[in-house]
Formats: structure tokens, sequence, C-alpha cells
């Protein structure tokens, strides 16, 4: 495998969108069945909807537990996350990068862009409906303090918001910082305190009052 | 439809992973539309739910699965489909067709654009 320097990317993606025999079966059985009437995309998003909080492998917030509680880990993290997240077993099926960046009191990291297929689903499980509409996308650019109130998370004035385009060579994971009140509690307390919505950044990781 | 019941069918589908919480998981989203697809159709009265756990069953038995089950939801597509051909829904030949139609057209989306049917560059549908 390949060094990758995340600075260093270019942004000509010919090729970003792949969709497996599965994926593209699953889309060909849609279009059959709306233009027959048979079903409305808005009743199969909001029945998706339904799980999308609930399901997928929360592989991502043992990953954070684990930087929280490890600082070797949480190194190691920072510097190669791609091989970090890979030691824990977590591979994504197209071998794709990943680059972890650490929320701080004064920057917030913010990751958009699954319009296509970038989106990191070994780590952080299936993506929310909005995730995908393109308003999320362009408004996250233009106004991410605007989008993250919506999302109800205000920031203090002072920190900063970055913004993170995933691409189909790399993805992003948001580390959230560790909430406070949760000195001594094992890895496996605080995965439950990851939010798949704080590792894209539109949320925070809960306190232990909030998770309770 | 409530996730109550949604639940339930799913209770009803042999097979399925599950998480230490009962709940399904999906490996990726076009898992989730699938399971999705089936469960409004199966509303819409195009097939019981009996008819569709002995159509998913008859795939996830099929030699050469594979024992873990990781193709669980390949299965299901694959017996959807199998449905929707057999009730005349749609034409085997068609669906193929669109599938390769998708593909080309994800391929022809630039990065950060939705992908489309009408951007397949041999499509003459549109």
């Amino acid at each position: 495998m390949h060094e990758h320097d995340p600075h260093d990317h270019d942004h000509d993606h010919h090729h970003d969108n792949r969709y497996s025999d599965m994926q593209a079966r699953v889309r060909a059985l849609e279009t059959v069945l709306t233009e027959k009437g048979l079903i409305e995309p808005a009743a199969i998003d909001a029945i998706v909807e339904t799980y999308e909080t609930k399901v997928g492998p929360r592989n991502g917030a043992r990953v954070v537990a684990k930087a929280w509680s490890d600082p070797e880990f949480a190194d190691w993290l920072r510097q190669d996350a791609t091989a970090a997240i890979a030691s824990l077993g977590f591979t994504g099926r197209q071998g794709e990068h990943m680059r972890a960046v650490f929320n701080t009191p004064e920057m917030h990291n913010l990751v958009v862009c699954t319009l296509c297929s970038c989106y990191p689903w070994a780590v952080l499980g299936l993506p929310p409906v909005w995730y995908k509409a393109p308003a999320y996308r362009s408004r996250a650019v233009i106004d991410p303090r605007g989008v993250l109130t919506e999302f109800g998370v205000r920031l203090p004035q002072g920190t900063k918001i970055r913004v993170w385009d995933s691409t189909a060579e790399l993805r992003y994971l948001v580390v959230p910082m560790r909430p406070e009140g949760t000195e001594g509690m094992d890895e496996s307390r605080l995965a439950d305190l990851v939010t798949r919505d704080s590792m894209i950044g539109t949320g925070l990781a809960l306190s232990p009052e909030q998770a309770r | 439809m409530s996730a109550c019941e949604a639940r339930s069918l799913l209770v009803q589908s042999p097979g399925l992973p599950r998480s230490a919480e009962g709940d399904p998981v999906f490996p990726e989203p076009w898992a989730a539309e699938a399971f999705a697809m089936t469960v409004h159709l199966h509303e819409k009265g195009l097939f019981s739910w009996g008819e569709w756990a002995e159509a998913l069953s008859a795939e996830v038995h099929r030699p050469g699965r594979a024992e873990d089950g990781s193709d669980y939801f390949d299965c299901w597509v694959e017996a959807l489909t199998g449905l929707l051909v057999r009730k005349d829904i749609a034409d085997a030949e068609a669906i193929l067709g669109l599938q390769k139609s998708w593909q080309r057209a994800a391929e022809a989306t630039p990065h950060g654009r939705p992908v489309e049917l009408a951007n397949d560059p041999l499509s003459r549908r549109f």
C-alpha cells in the first residue's frame, strides 16, 4: 500500500463513483418499480430512516473510545488512521484511506459528501438520508455554523469550523472531544457516548447523563 | 409504517444479521434500500410475507453461498429480483440492462454530483 498525503490529493476524480453489481441492481429495481408506480422513493427513504441511527457497524465508536483512553493509539490514529483503524479489524471494502480529524476547543471538524459513494461504511455504518441530500453538502460548505445550529450544535464563537470533503480515496472520521465527567469509564462505556453524528461532526459526543 | 411493524416483518426473515439489541444490521445502504423496498411492496399487497420468506430462504440455501452469511443481502436482492420476475412485475433482461446502465452512469458522474440514470453515456431511455 502506498503512502497517501492528505494534503496532496488532487481534485480530479474521474472514477469516484463505482456501483457494485448489487448496488446497481437495487437502483435498477428502484427504477423499474418507480416507473410502474409501485414504490415512491420518499416512502423508501422513510423506512430506511427508521433504521439509520440504529444499524450498521458502530466500529467508529470503538475507534474513538480507544483514542480517548489510549494516548499511544490516539497518536497512531493521528499519524496513520488507515493502519490504526485496520489494527482493530475494520477496513473499507474498497480499501480506501482513512484520516482521523480531532476536534479541539479551537477547531471543530465537519465532513461532507456522500452524493457519490464517499462514505466510510466500514467505520460509520449506514449514512443518514440527510447526509446524501444535495442541500447538506452545499450548505455545509457555505454556512457550516448554520448547519450545525440546525443540528442543535452550538459552538463557542472562538471555535473555528473546518469542513472536509471526502473523496473516493480518502474518507474522514471526526474524533469528537471526550466529554467531561467520563474519567474512569472503560472503552465499552465510552463507545456508547460516541454517536454516529459526532463522528461526522454534526453532533458532539454525549455526556454520561445524555447517554443514560 | 411504524418501526414496530417493520421489525415484526424482519423477525420473520430467516437468517437476518442482527445486532445484540435485535436490530437488523445492514452492511451498506443498498441493503437497507432493498429491505425497505421489500417491506413497501409487501405492504402494497404484491406478495405475502410467507411468499417472500420462501423466496429468500431458497436463495440463502442455494449451493455456493457464503457460510458466514456475509452475502445475505446479495441473496435478499436476488430473491426480490426473482419474485418480481415470477410475478411479471419486471422483466429479467430489462433489470439487467438497467443494472449495467446504472453502473455506467455512476462511472460517468463526477465527484460530488448525484448519480442519475441520465448520466449513462449509452442511455437511450431519456
